[in-house]
């Protein structure tokens, strides 16, 4: 292509003017090696736009989901063993409840045996001295 | 969709998005994880893009999304990518002849443009796409885009010819 027609397109690729096609033709010419030496910085432009366009994702692609820990099961198990455990831990206090009452309750009826009794000797001694006093008396009568 | 019709739309484009996404986080690592996430996001919202007319458009613009907020967390995080960050890997010492010092340059010219110059330029002159699809890529008005191409390309020239004169590089 003629030089003057290059020149041409250059002006109107820095207006952002040019068709794809134009711009297709100026690459062609400044890849080409054979660039006029006042071009020459648009041969670097040209030539580092082509070397870009060589870069690729060389990564596979992965489409799988990450890792992700599933929580609502997650939640599920531990709600589940929450109401396990509450369940259990009632009846454990239940039994421990009234176990306590139950000793509360021996306590008090033991207490009450034992002034029972004390009460109940100290009947038993009136009632001793009384026969001694009735023995006494009768020895005397007699 | 089954998967192998999923990867038949995908495969044609995967590297345009991992060139887009490459020139906006600049890093390989980066542009890579972005790549996948975009596919596993496409493949995700498989039975809605079967319905699209088209599906590359529409990946290079999530594409172009995923990448701004990308860069916005990492400017949340106080992390900036710059080019001396990480190598490119043409650059090997042996090989500084000028000629190919000078295309690479291009890479780091680019790499100074505003955003949205660079995806545009990324989209036209490297992916040659035609103005049609790049507007509805980056959701902008065709006067606007050429303007935006137009500096950018300006822009490159002009540092490039400054460069070369000086014979600074």
């Amino acid at each position: 292509m003629e030089l003057a027609n290059i020149e041409e397109l250059v002006e109107k690729y820095l207006d952002a003017t040019t068709t794809l096609q134009e711009e297709a033709t100026l690459k062609n010419y400044f890849t080409g090696g054979n660039v006029a030496i006042h071009l020459q910085e648009y041969a670097y432009l040209f030539n580092y736009f082509a070397t870009a366009k060589e870069e690729q994702f060389k990564k596979t692609i992965n489409l799988a989901p990450k890792k992700k820990r599933n929580l609502t099961w997650f939640s599920a198990a531990a709600s589940i063993a929450l109401f396990v455990s509450i369940f259990f831990g009632k009846q454990q206090y239940n039994k421990h409840e009234q176990r306590k009452e139950a000793q509360r309750i021996y306590v008090q009826v033991s207490k009450g045996l034992a002034l029972l009794s004390s009460n109940l000797k100290k009947g038993e001694q009136a009632v001793a001295v009384l026969y001694t006093y009735e023995n006494t008396i009768n020895k005397i009568l007699k | 969709m089954k998967q192998s019709d999923f990867l038949k739309v995908v495969l044609p484009f995967k590297d345009k998005v991992f060139r887009l996404a490459k020139r906006l986080l600049v890093s390989n690592e980066e542009a890579e994880d972005a790549t996948q996430e975009l596919l596993f996001k496409l493949w995700k919202s498989k039975e809605k893009i079967a319905g699209y007319r088209n599906v590359e458009a529409f990946a290079m613009t999530m594409t172009k999304n995923y990448c701004y907020d990308r860069l916005k967390s990492k400017q949340a995080n106080n992390l900036t990518l710059v080019h001396s960050n990480y190598k490119e890997n043409e650059t090997s010492l042996d090989k500084k002849i000028e000629y190919q010092d000078s295309v690479n340059q291009v890479h780091v010219l680019i790499e100074k443009l505003p955003e949205q110059q660079k995806i545009i330029i990324q989209l036209r002159d490297i992916e040659q796409y035609d103005f049609e699809e790049i507007c509805i890529m980056v959701d902008m008005k065709p006067t606007a885009v050429r303007v935006a191409l137009s500096r950018a390309r300006k822009k490159i020239r002009e540092q490039l010819t400054k460069n070369h004169n000086y014979g600074v590089s």
